[in-house]
Formats: structure tokens, C-alpha cells, sequence
């Protein structure tokens, strides 16, 4: 975060010196497309703050206790797809569900699905990509998730 | 405007059952409130300043740069920019969707940006730095040979499939 203040701030000013109506036309851009895009984010905040209420980031272990690999996995990547966790707090949980022998199958379909499919972040997604392809990229989204968690499962030797 | 309406009565509810909660110390209503806070602060606080870095880069960057790097005859080289573009994209997966936006206005062709938006949510540098010293190298790799070959997959796909049908990727309702 400040970084991106840092950097920001460091372009603005460059930018500036440069042309100072190119860089109050930027400002203005800027400007118009957070106001375009608040309401639909503030609507998926609103959608976060509830669905994650029951879904909290220590309960994913609760669900991927079953005798079945495959059905854990399957678990798994629907959690991740309704989660939403930045990766700091996402990979001591992988790192932690590790040290609880859960297998590395499951853990892929866990973080992959996190990072590339979001269920909650549609209302945001569809504004810019449409519903209908941002159905789809995130349908196959979850599919790439499931093939990357199932060739983990076989590089790491836990299925066939 | 309907809609409107509806939005308007969903947030004024949602705020009044958050505010009243608190006054009346009703902790499932804190609690979501709570979170709405974490959230916000999380990935709203970022966004004005992804927007000026977009609007920054809008201004600047000439649309033949573009074009001729991430465009319709960019070839092999143009998905390897979209992934190392992506790779280096910070924060949530959201901020690559303006970006990505901009990227197709600017005359990028739509393979390339939906590879970009592929490669932005899974093989970010920082994260992936993250998830090898927690989860060792060998499962970040697995994970970065398999999806990027089937990302790049399905936008080229998907590109050809929308092309030449009108689609394009907006910034507004």
C-alpha cells in the first residue's frame, strides 16, 4: 500500500512537471471511473461482509475432513471460490493446513480457486467484462483450478 | 430506474441494520459489520490510486504502443507482455479488470487481455514468493506450468469466439 501511494504520487508529480493539463486530465479519469464503479463495489462489500460472516478463514479445516481425497478437493475449491483473502493471510493458512497433513491436492484447489475464481467480487466483474463472460471465465476458471489441484495430487504422488 | 430504487433501498437497509446494531449491541449485525469495514478499508483504500495510475496511463501511452505490442498482429510476444504485465499487477484481482479495460481501449486484442486477467490473479511476483517459501517451490511450479499454458488456452479461445460479435469490455453500465 505504500508503494502504491509512493509510486503514484512519484508519476503524479513526473507527469506534472511535464504537462500539467495532461495530468489534470488523468486526475479527472481517474475520478470518473471510482465513481462509475462505487456502487457496484460497494454492493459486493455489503455481499462480503455477510456471506464471509458465516464462512470465516479459520473454518475452511472443518469441511476438508472427509475420508475422500476427491471430495475434499471438491470441497475445497468451492470454498475458495467464495473466500476472499489476500495472500498474506492465505498462504499461512495453506502453510498450517500442510502441517495438519491435509494433502497438497486439496491445498491447491484451495488457493487456486481463491485467486482465480471470485464469486463475490461478480457484482464488480460484470461491470466491466458483462455477465454472461464473466460466468464464463469464471466457470473455467474453476475447471483450470481442478486440473492444477489434480496434477499437484499426482506430482506429489497422493492419487493413482 | 427501478433498479435504482431497489439499490438504494438494499444499501439503506444494509447501513440501518449495521448502525443499529451497534447501538443495540446485537453482535451478529457488529460482526458483519465489521467485516464490511475490513473489506473496505482492504481493497477500496487502494482503488483512487489504481484509477490515477490508470488514468495516468490513459493519458500517456500511445494507443499505437498498444497496438503494436498487445494487438491484433502482436503474436507469441504479445501473451508473453500479457503475462509478465499480469505477474507484476498488485493487489486483489480486481484491479486487473480497469486495467484490463484500458489495455482494450488503448487497442489491445482481446485474448491478450483476458490472458492478462488470467496471469493477474495467478502468478503475481509477490505472491508468489509467499506461497513458495510456505507451500515449497515444487507446488508453486506445478501450479504456474499447468494454468498458464490452460489460461493462454482458453483467451485465445475465447477471443476468437467473441470477436467480430460486438463484445466489448466496458467501464459502466
Amino acid at each position: 500500500m505504500i508503494y502504491l501511494i509512493t509510486i503514484t504520487a512519484f508519476l503524479i508529480a513526473v507527469s506534472f512537471i511535464f504537462d500539467r493539463h495532461k495530468t489534470f486530465k488523468a486526475l479527472k479519469i481517474a475520478s470518473k471511473k471510482f465513481l462509475n464503479i462505487l456502487i457496484p463495489f460497494i454492493f459486493m462489500l455489503i455481499l462480503i461482509s455477510i456471506v464471509l460472516f458465516f464462512f470465516s478463514e479459520g473454518s475452511i479445516s472443518n469441511y476438508i475432513n472427509n475420508k475422500n481425497i476427491y471430495l475434499n478437493t471438491f470441497i475445497s475449491a468451492l470454498i475458495g471460490s467464495i473466500s476472499l483473502m489476500p495472500g498474506f493471510i492465505a498462504f499461512p493458512l495453506a502453510g498450517m493446513l500442510r502441517q495438519n497433513n491435509v494433502s497438497c491436492m486439496v491445498i491447491s484447489a484451495f488457493t487456486s480457486t481463491l485467486m482465480m475464481v471470485g464469486i463475490l467480487t461478480f457484482p464488480v466483474e460484470r461491470i466491466y467484462l458483462g455477465a454472461k463472460v464473466a460466468l464464463i471465465r469464471n466457470i473455467i476458471s474453476f475447471f483450470i483450478a481442478l486440473i492444477v489441484a489434480i496434477i499437484t495430487g499426482i506430482l506429489f504422488g497422493e492419487i493413482l | 430506474m427501478i433498479k435504482k430504487i431497489i439499490t438504494v433501498t438494499i444499501f439503506a437497509l444494509y447501513f440501518i441494520f449495521i448502525i443499529g446494531s451497534f447501538f443495540l449491541n446485537f453482535s451478529i449485525g457488529k460482526s458483519i459489520g465489521g467485516n464490511f469495514l475490513k473489506y473496505a478499508l482492504d481493497m477500496l483504500m487502494m482503488f483512487p490510486f489504481v484509477f490515477i495510475l490508470i488514468g495516468l496511463f490513459e493519458v500517456w501511452i500511445k494507443k499505437e504502443t498498444i497496438e503494436k505490442h498487445l494487438g491484433e498482429r502482436s503474436g507469441a510476444m504479445g501473451f508473453f507482455w500479457a503475462v509478465l504485465l499480469g505477474g507484476t499487477t498488485f493487489g486483489p484481482m480486481l484491479v486487473a479488470l480497469p486495467i484490463a479495460y484500458s489495455l482494450f481501449n488503448k487497442g489491445a486484442k482481446l485474448s491478450i487481455v483476458f490472458t492478462y486477467i488470467g496471469a493477474a490473479s495467478v502468478c503475481r511476483i509477490p505472491m508468489t514468493i509467499f506461497e513458495a517459501s510456505y507451500m515449497g517451490a515444487k507446488f508453486t511450479i506445478i501450479r504456474y506450468a499447468v494454468s498458464i499454458p490452460l489460461i493462454i488456452l482458453f483467451s485465445v479461445i475465447l477471443g476468437k469466439y467473441l470477436t467480430g460479435k460486438n463484445y466489448e469490455i466496458k467501464d459502466d453500465k
